[in-house]
């Protein structure tokens, strides 16, 4: 058993992380503006559904978005991949 | 506070690495064996980076009073290429026996082909044989999950090895449970992109629970890429910053890499602590 000296509320955790959340919200913004600045459409491109998707697990009330977005991005697994 | 790096590809670092490792409280890394940019042509070319890990880097380590520790084999990249790996496979135990060896790896698999998963049982097998410990190298991104899982299944083919000689590396928050479940021990690896920041980290090693943390490592991997070889003071911080119990800490950078590794013959690092109480 660890005995923690002083574990941080939700409340620390947010005054400690609000800026560096921000600042990622704002890179995000920045990125698909970016896009849809620059010639051609890159809406209908799969990647760029995943990465909606991706966002709309961050609005979800999951308490496990970071496995959730994880799995959005990977491969899917095969059990019976051997007889592949 | 005193800590051991179980996963740094030292032979990528210069010697001003080893001495800032050693300001920090490096006492002990473990470097496995893995891709070095490019892909070797030869066994020979092998024998001589075994040399490396088992002459060369253990010196540069030491002086600086780090321990240096390795794990052999031909990496899930370069595994691609069977008749080649086979080779290096038959060379592997010339080493096995040199007093820094801790076992095999990193094995794995990169992109989850059935060429790396041939090689893979290969060196599972040579492991059973001469009664090895083994490290193991997930895949990266899109492949991870795939291929974790793909490992996971063929582990299960070797019921004759202790789970708790195996670790499992690389693991993030969608395959770090499976891991754990299975019995094996899983390694975090800290990286400044791509891979697992040490703020994730330290969220993994919360939600796994005492039990789940008991088998888990993190280490800086420091290899040839964008990396940084501090990144396990950088946990440290992290979870201190966080509030965490010393003796948690202590316990994911030195008590369980060192509990891992001592199932090694050839590991036998004391606590530094206890160094000078004679």
């Amino acid at each position: 058993m660890h005995e923690s000296a002083k574990p941080m509320n939700a409340k620390e955790i947010l005054d400690r992380e609000f800026l560096q959340i921000r600042s990622h919200i704002l890179d995000i913004a920045a990125a698909l503006d970016r896009q849809d600045r620059a010639d051609g459409d890159t809406r209908f491109d799969s990647r760029r559904q995943l990465l909606e998707e991706g966002l709309a697990i961050l609005r979800s009330d999951s308490s496990d978005r970071a496995a959730k977005v994880q799995l959005l991005f990977s491969r899917e697994y095969d059990p019976a991949w051997r007889e592949a | 506070m005193y800590y051991i790096d179980p996963h740094i590809h030292m032979v990528s670092r210069t010697t001003d690495d080893y001495e800032t490792l050693a300001k920090m409280g490096c006492v002990a890394i473990s470097e496995p064996a893995f891709w070095a940019g490019f892909d070797r042509c030869t066994v020979d070319g092998f024998r001589d980076y075994f040399h490396q890990l088992t002459e060369v880097e253990p010196n540069r380590a030491a002086a600086y009073g780090i321990r240096h520790f390795t794990w052999l084999c031909i990496n899930a990249k370069e595994a691609e290429n069977v008749s080649l790996s086979r080779e290096v496979l038959a060379m592997i135990p010339e080493f096995l026996d040199c007093p820094n060896v801790l076992g095999i790896g990193e094995i794995g698999l990169n992109k989850n082909t059935p060429n790396e998963a041939t090689i893979f049982q290969e060196h599972m097998e040579l492991a059973v044989k001469y009664d090895q410990q083994v490290l193991i190298h997930t895949p990266h991104l899109e492949d991870k999950y795939q291929g974790t899982r793909m490992i996971l299944d063929m582990l299960a083919d070797h019921s004759s090895m202790d789970r708790s000689r195996i670790l499992v590396d690389h693991v993030e928050e969608h395959t770090v449970e499976p891991v754990l479940d299975a019995g094996y021990w899983a390694g975090i690896t800290l990286y400044p992109v791509s891979k697992c920041t040490p703020a994730r980290a330290v969220d993994i090693i919360e939600r796994v629970g005492t039990e789940g943390a008991s088998r888990l490592c993190v280490n800086s991997a420091g290899d040839w890429g964008p990396s940084k070889p501090t990144a396990v003071p950088d946990l440290i911080l992290e979870m201190r910053r966080r509030g965490h119990a010393e003796s948690l800490i202590r316990q994911i950078v030195f008590e369980n890499p060192r509990t891992f590794f001592q199932q090694s013959k050839h590991f036998d690092l004391l606590d530094p602590a206890t160094r000078n109480d004679g």
